[in-house]
């Protein structure tokens, strides 16, 4: 563990995990499956802001310096501060949005080539709360390319009530987060988002959400 | 007075550490089992006891940190619970406003309850918080799902923050009235009774149980098992009464009474409302047991019960 882990470290330990585990609430639905080595990526729903420090906090302060958020430069990267606290607290890997196809993923191979376990969120926006979005392609060219990568999908719920899109003000309701088993790739990038649709949503079913009142 | 206030917490210092040679005798026994049958599974005993063992460490030093750490633990304890019912029940998109205000009274309520304010104590949540939550509520112009928004965010601070504060207020009531126990003794007399009342409906239930008494909500709850639990509660009531509390035998009976029959009925309603919910478990904070909800169900009857039985007997 080397000196540049501790900002990372610290913020989790004593900002995000408390954050997370007490204020919000976490159930965590087949925690066992999590990876514990890279190189791997973990793919998700995006409901919130906090996605990402909810699955980051299911890791252990030793593993978390591999754990790693694809995140957006034109946002993350935007200014001088949020670019630091993207870096060096958090430890994105930055993706370039809507730039040459061919470059995007650079930064991801070289991380999954060092062994990192990736964060990826398919949908590529939050979205309505608590709506799965059409998912896109890239984390299957991103796979693709990676014969020993895990591909491990995670189901989040309840934070699209906490802090949806749109809203400043976090209202604690307690997250279930159901992890999946390995998802293998196959063959082309349209199964890939089918298939993996459908195992986000069998995850769903493990999570209790309460049924709406509309309904 | 000095002498009085030291052993006020001798008593209670006493009845903490019996506590925990119960615990130890618990580990001991399913440890014992363990190695007589190893190749039967106690791990839910080890898991159930392991939990009650950080509960109660997490209980006894908030009670022994002083009043205002014992006040504030309460407060937290609130907090988790309600946070388990927004989470558990249904809600609309446009009722998180309303539900950050039912969090927002926790530290109100909690504040009332320090300051010994019982007038504002005993209608912050049941007239206030009435009027605030469907206040809120309109102000959104949703009208679809009003009701059901209205009532179960209300019903949600009755039994998460109202019920549970009585236990608090318990500590802040007047020291001087119960020199045998002091305050803490009353907190730990009806918790400890309404946790082994439980306790003993369970094992009763288990032994003797043959006529089920609500078979629709719990199904394993038998007229033996309640009757013989409340006994055992009664008697139990009369036991600690001089030794926790400024009640005579006959007012521990009756307080053991209430405990008994309250926190059977508390444990059903939350029963009822998980049915009604589809779920067993309001939570899997506490491994063993589910969550707080459902660790403290009949609490939410027997706490505000037994405070109003010694608070108009003594208070």
């Amino acid at each position: 563990m080397s000196y540049r882990d501790w900002p990372k470290i610290v913020f989790f330990a004593l900002l995000a995990r408390p954050l997370v585990l007490f204020f919000i609430g976490l159930t965590v639905h087949h925690r066992e499956r999590l990876p514990r080595h890279g190189p791997a990526i973990i793919v998700a729903n995006h409901n919130s802001h906090l996605d990402t420090l909810v699955l980051m906090s299911l890791f252990s302060l030793r593993d978390l310096r591999r754990v790693r958020p694809v995140a957006a430069a034109d946002y993350f990267l935007s200014s001088r501060v949020r670019a630091w606290f993207s870096r060096y607290v958090i430890g994105i890997v930055p993706i370039a949005r809507g730039g040459a196809v061919e470059h995007a993923f650079d930064d991801c191979d070289a991380a999954l080539r060092n062994g990192d376990i990736l964060i990826l969120f398919p949908e590529g926006t939050r979205g309505e709360p608590e709506k799965l979005g059409a998912l896109k392609k890239g984390f299957y060219y991103l796979a693709a390319g990676h014969t020993h990568c895990r591909i491990v999908p995670a189901y989040m719920y309840g934070l699209g009530k906490s802090l949806p899109k749109g809203e400043a003000l976090l209202v604690p309701f307690n997250i279930q987060v159901a992890i999946g088993e390995t998802f293998v790739l196959p063959e082309n990038a349209t199964e890939a988002t089918e298939q993996l649709e459908r195992r986000l949503l069998d995850l769903a079913s493990e999570c209790h959400i309460p049924a709406d009142h509309n309904m | 007075m000095t002498f009085q206030a030291l052993a006020a917490t001798h008593n209670s210092a006493l009845f903490m550490a019996g506590i925990v040679v119960l615990l130890l005798t618990a580990t001991l026994i399913h440890t014992v089992l363990q190695k007589i049958h190893p190749q039967k599974n106690f791990d839910d005993l080890r898991l159930r006891t392991r939990s009650w063992w950080i509960m109660i460490a997490v209980l006894f030093a908030a009670l022994l940190g002083g009043r205002t750490i014992a006040i504030v633990f309460f407060a937290l304890l609130s907090y988790l619970a309600l946070k388990e019912f927004m989470s558990i029940i249904p809600t609309r998109q446009v009722d998180r406003r309303a539900v950050f205000w039912a969090y927002l009274a926790i530290p109100f309520q909690y504040y009332w309850v320090a300051d010994a304010w019982y007038a504002m104590f005993i209608v912050f949540i049941p007239v206030f918080m009435f009027l605030v939550i469907p206040t809120r509520l309109v102000l959104t112009g949703e009208t679809q799902g009003f009701i059901k928004a209205t009532a179960t965010i209300h019903l949600g601070l009755m039994i998460a923050v109202f019920s549970i504060s009585h236990l608090a207020y318990l500590i802040a009531l007047r020291e001087s009235t119960n020199p045998a126990g002091g305050n803490i003794g009353l907190v730990l007399y009806v918790l400890f009774l309404t946790q082994f009342n439980d306790v003993a409906q369970y094992v009763w239930g288990k032994t003797l149980g043959r006529h089920k008494i609500s078979p629709r909500v719990s199904p394993n709850k038998t007229w033996e098992g309640f009757l013989g639990g409340v006994a055992t509660t009664t008697t139990l009531g009369v036991v600690f009464a001089g030794f926790l509390t400024p009640m005579t035998a006959l007012e521990g009976a009756m307080a053991g009474l209430l405990i008994g029959v309250g926190g059977f009925f508390g444990d059903l309603a939350m029963s009822a409302i998980k049915r009604d919910l589809r779920i067993k478990d309001t939570s899997a904070l506490i491994p063993g047991h589910g969550g707080i909800l459902d660790r403290i169900d009949s609490l939410v009857f027997s706490a505000p019960l037994f405070f109003h039985f010694i608070g108009y007997l003594y208070y």
